[in-house]
């Protein structure tokens, strides 16, 4: 399988180096996330064999594929939640402990901490940055000010909705102002209604801060709504079977969903997607 | 108005129902003299001993006594255990090795370790402390170990992936994590060392003490005296689970939510 570059414009693979901290690996310039050669296995099964992605920066990719193919496994691999058996992920050519991420959780239950009100679940990562109290604070006020949205953060989080708290668990991801934003299926344990609300305020915030992000999700529709490039993925052992942008204009809401270029795209993917799934 | 004050109150009162039910049995068995009085004397007779022995008499200072070691054994089983159950449940691979071990010491009765305490720690304070503290200890060992390794998964994950190293995943996470079963252990544990202090203070020579109080009143047959002394052990025992519950409600307020 060859190197999948997303990058449709930038340069290619020849390009000079991009201007990467002395001792960092060469990356192409544009390309945030590179993986070369990732192997995973399993008991009993490869998951990924010399598996290669590039990831552009400051772009929003949805990855989407068959079940088991191992969408939530890449981007764990990718965040250092999950060993991998060889290969490299790098981040502009660093390793991920030297780069800021964030990462939401599908559960955010278990994700958010039950012991700490609203206000220091969000604060809680600032800590490894080495800031000011004020600073802080500071932080945590654009935040919500860019959320624009009504959120008591004293109370502790089984005080709040399930909207509530995932937010609270976006809201501490986005804090620390990270390069990456990994979300593994953020808002399949909440109702339509929070889904589309979420959705909504994470596109105006992540559009703001051009933070390169990467969605894990099994809806299509809100795959390809988000995303700047929609990654379909194969059966396993799991290679990119298509990279399909998505050019809409931003901010994107629930009428893109019923324009001809989001039906026209939306319909390819799951072309994609059932010729994958059919496959023996 | 009476069926709105029974509304407002009969929540509250309920918990009596059982309380007043005994002792009108009590009473009742006293009075038609099912049981020989001498054996069975009134539940005013009981109270009043009680009543004047805290007041007036040496009940308070027995009471006192075994309070003091059913803490003193607590306190030096937490401080040995608590830290030995992070340290256990941190690597599984440890506690596994060593499960045997906990578990079979844990299911031996305090009780049948006081010959060996008392050669360890001769007759004296030391030896019932000892074994109280030995019998609590473990039980808090096994939950505060069982809360460290069933920390979930995710929320270290969640730790870990924003920058903490294993120090603060542990610190900030995993810790948080075992506090509901480190509070099961520890009123588990009070309430046995309590248990075993009664015990001990019964069989191996005291002078002071619920447990010495309940066998002399027997022995020369104060059975007012024995009752109060009952009663009194009861409602330490009582007081104590209450204590722990409030203290849980308190500091694991997120538990169960």
């Amino acid at each position: 399988m060859r190197a999948a570059h997303l990058q449709a414009v930038a340069s290619g693979p020849s390009a000079a180096p991009a201007e990467a901290a002395a001792g960092h690996r060469w990356f192409p310039a544009g390309t945030h996330i590179t993986v070369r050669g990732l192997t995973k296995r399993f008991e009993g099964g490869t998951l990924y064999e010399n598996f290669d992605l590039d990831i552009p920066k400051g772009k929003i990719i949805s990855i989407f594929g068959p079940n088991g193919c191992g969408k939530s496994t890449l981007i764990n691999m990718m965040s250092g939640i999950m060993p991998y058996d060889s290969g490299q992920i790098l981040f502009e050519g660093k390793e991920v402990r030297e780069s800021r991420i964030g990462y939401v959780f599908q559960n955010y239950r278990e994700a958010v901490f039950p012991w700490l009100r609203a206000r220091d679940n969000i604060r809680y990562p600032l800590q490894f940055l080495g800031l000011s109290r004020a600073e802080c604070d500071a932080r945590v006020e654009s935040l919500l000010a860019s959320f624009d949205v009504k959120l008591d953060l004293n109370r502790y989080p089984y005080e709040m909705s399930g909207g509530q708290q995932q937010l609270v668990s976006i809201m501490r991801a986005l804090v620390v102002d990270p390069e990456v934003l990994f979300l593994d299926e953020p808002f399949s344990a909440l109702d339509y209604e929070m889904t589309l609300f979420l959705r909504d305020r994470l596109q105006k915030v992540l559009i703001e801060r051009q933070t390169t992000t990467l969605l894990v999700s099994h809806d299509l529709d809100e795959a390809v709504c988000l995303a700047d490039i929609v990654l379909l993925l194969t059966k396993r052992p799991t290679h990119v079977s298509e990279i399909v942008p998505f050019d809409a204009p931003r901010p994107r809401t629930v009428d893109t969903t019923v324009t001809p270029e989001f039906v026209r795209v939306k319909s390819h993917c799951l072309e994609v997607f059932q010729r994958e799934v059919r496959k023996p | 108005m009476i069926t709105h004050l029974s509304r407002r109150w009969g929540p509250r009162l309920q918990p009596l129902v059982g309380a007043l039910l005994i002792i009108f049995l009590w009473w009742f068995a006293h009075e038609v003299k099912l049981v020989d009085p001498v054996l069975l004397p009134s539940p005013g007779e009981s109270l009043d001993a009680f009543w004047k022995g805290l007041t007036q008499g040496t009940l308070w200072g027995d009471f006192y006594k075994t309070i003091v070691r059913t803490f003193a054994s607590f306190i030096i089983a937490t401080v040995i255990a608590v830290p030995l159950g992070i340290l256990l449940g941190s690597s599984e691979r440890v506690y596994r090795s060593l499960e045997f071990a906990i578990d079979f010491f844990r299911s031996t009765p305090a009780s049948a370790m006081f010959p060996l305490f008392l050669v360890l720690f001769g007759v004296g304070e030391a030896t019932k402390i000892a074994v109280a503290a030995f019998g609590a200890g473990l039980g808090i060992l096994f939950n505060v170990s069982y809360g460290v390794m069933n920390a979930r998964k995710q929320r270290q994950l969640a730790a870990k992936v924003m920058g903490a190293s294993s120090f603060k995943v542990l610190r900030d996470v995993t810790l948080w994590e075992s506090l509901p079963q480190t509070f099961v252990g520890m009123r588990s544990g009070v309430s046995l060392a309590l248990v075993i202090v009664i015990v001990a203070e019964m069989f191996i020579g005291s002078t002071d003490g619920l447990g010495q109080r309940i066998m002399n009143a027997q022995m020369v047959f104060d059975m007012p005296e024995m009752y109060a002394a009952i009663f009194a052990a009861g409602a330490l025992g009582y007081v104590l689970n209450l204590l722990f519950l409030v203290a849980e409600r308190r500091f694991v307020h997120w538990g169960g939510k």
